[in-house]
């Protein structure tokens, strides 16, 4: 097969691109892939796995699901996919329906298993440490009959709970 | 130490030693940062870029290793000063591009750098000679957790560190290693070897970054997937991807040396008889002609020139750098003389 733009060398690179909904296969020379990776805007993160000449089906049509806004940067999913870049940390949880099969797509994966945060790792030990505490006065109080201060202390680990599973999840 | 002061320094990746530098130029490793609560730096308005200076500043400042840094503000530089650093590897093209409250914070001898406000709020950078991905990345592992200490990063148990481009997201590492492979572009292989990286996960670009083409036979291998694999395990799988490819243009190189050995010669020798020699010369030719040296001097056709005056030729012949050592502007054509006496003064060895 010959170079789709030159036409005279033997076309040794082939990817495909997806542009609005559309996948079209490429087959290009080495000389004629560089020169098109290198007219490729270089800080378009998703050109740039274009530019990578990955054979790779691009998530840009994915659907919207993540509607509305960031609330700490105010950006909207299809800010993003028109900047291909998200606005803050915040983002990641705000579309995070969205971003998943995308992440997943990009990378592989779904789950970080690099180095952590060393303030995620205290935050949830201090969480631990806080419901065992909680737990302990709770049956103290259930032992002592003092049912209004259990029922407020059930509801604070009740609280706890829930934010751990949820940082958990997804932050 | 400041700007000025780079200009007759050459940086520690430079020096032409440490593994495979027959072959490997430099490794570099740099890592995403951001702080949480503050939205990326294309995002926030100006008191919040200067709020992400000033916190991250002092943290940087205090760290070990940099504590005998200097900084430099973007946002005061004219354009040649930021080619310059551009040139140099010590700053992206977006930092040098872009708009609003930035800087870098340039460590001793170049190795270690850390771009504040560009895509990241933090873009922490360590580049060494040779082969050495792997002690890269284990100075700039102290140096993030000495930062993870002070500051609050944007991080997440499912998705590790959060970027600005999810395709950083996750140990928002990027490992890269710049490879001189002349005989696998003479003998015409390097296509194949190029296609066989991005299936195993890995791109190739130029010498700088991101859309750069590839010239002077030069090429920056990268990894692509920063989610779902630990750091050491991005670096074992570049590591060993460049190990196959610097057995392949070993392989490609005796070949050379056996049945075209004349050709050879007579290719390097000509660059080097021509670089010796000329009075007008642009980047471009310079780039070509210093590979074919390179190459006969990594093969010790020639002991005349070291691996580190080229690898400092490479730098100091490129525009800013030219204009920089002459202390003022210079159009395309008196840079391209300036050009050649540098590279006739440098080969004399004097
Ligand atoms: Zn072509
Ligand atoms: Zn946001």
């Amino acid at each position: 097969m010959l170079c789709e733009i030159c036409g005279k060398s033997q076309a040794t690179v082939h990817y495909t691109e997806i542009i609005n909904n559309e996948s079209s296969e490429t087959h290009l020379c080495e000389d004629c892939a560089r020169k098109k990776g290198a007219m490729l805007k270089p800080h378009f993160p998703l050109a740039d796995l274009l530019s990578g000449l990955i054979d790779f089906n691009l998530p840009l049509t994915l659907e919207d699901k993540g509607r509305g806004k960031c609330p700490q940067c105010g950006l909207t999913y299809s800010d993003f996919k028109k900047i291909g870049r998200l606005g803050c940390g915040q983002c990641y949880d705000t579309f995070k329906e969205s971003l998943a099969p995308l992440l997943k797509r990009v990378h592989g994966s779904n789950e970080h298993v690099g180095k952590s945060s060393a303030l995620a790792g205290k935050a949830m030990q201090e969480a631990t440490l806080q419901l065992r505490e909680l737990q302990e006065r709770l049956q103290k109080a259930i032992q002592r009959e003092e049912f209004e201060e259990a029922a407020r202390l059930r509801d604070r680990i009740r609280e706890i709970e829930k934010k751990t599973r949820k940082s958990a999840a997804s932050e | 130490m400041k700007l000025n002061d780079l200009v007759c320094q050459t940086s520690e990746w430079l020096k032409g030693t440490g593994p495979n530098s027959e072959m490997v130029m430099s490794s570099r490793v740099r890592l995403a940062r951001n702080l949480t609560e503050i939205p990326f730096a294309h995002r926030a308005r100006r008191d919040k870029q200067l709020a992400v200076m000033s916190l991250v500043r002092p943290a940087i400042e205090s760290t070990k290793i940099l504590k005998t840094s200097f900084f430099v503000d973007l946002s005061e530089l004219n354009s040649l000063d930021r080619q310059f650093l551009l040139e140099r590897h010590l700053i992206s093209h977006e930092l040098a591009e872009g708009k609003g409250v930035r800087g870098v914070v340039i460590g001793e001898r170049e190795m270690v750098s850390i771009m504040v406000n560009e895509e990241d709020h933090l873009r922490i950078q360590c580049i060494q000679s040779g082969l050495q991905l792997m002690d890269a990345w284990r100075l700039i592992d102290r140096i993030e957790s000495e930062l993870d200490a002070k500051l609050k990063f944007a991080f997440s148990r499912n998705w590790g560190y959060l970027t600005a481009c999810p395709t950083n997201a996750g140990t928002g590492m990027r490992a890269s290693v710049m490879l001189h492979l002349p005989s696998l572009v003479l003998t015409k292989q390097i296509g194949k070897v190029l296609q066989a990286i991005t299936k195993l996960g890995l791109v190739a670009r130029g010498l700088y970054g991101e859309g750069t083409e590839p010239s002077g036979n030069y090429f920056q291998i990268s990894n692509q997937v920063t989610l779902g694999q630990s750091e050491e395990e991005i670096i074992d799988n570049i590591e060993r991807v460049i190990k196959q490819i610097i057995g392949h243009e070993e392989n490609a190189r005796k070949a050379l040396l056996g049945k075209g050995k004349r050709q050879l010669e007579d290719r390097v020798f000509r660059a080097y008889g021509i670089l010796k020699n000329v009075r007008v010369i642009d980047s471009n030719e310079t780039i070509n002609l210093l590979s074919a040296l390179r190459l006969g001097v990594d093969l010790g056709l020639t002991k005349d020139v070291s691996r580190r005056t080229l690898n400092e030729l490479f730098i100091i012949t490129q525009p800013a750098h030219l204009q920089k050592l002459h202390g003022k502007t210079l159009t395309p054509g008196q840079r391209d003389m300036k050009r050649a006496e540098l590279i006739r003064e440098k080969l004399s060895g004097k």
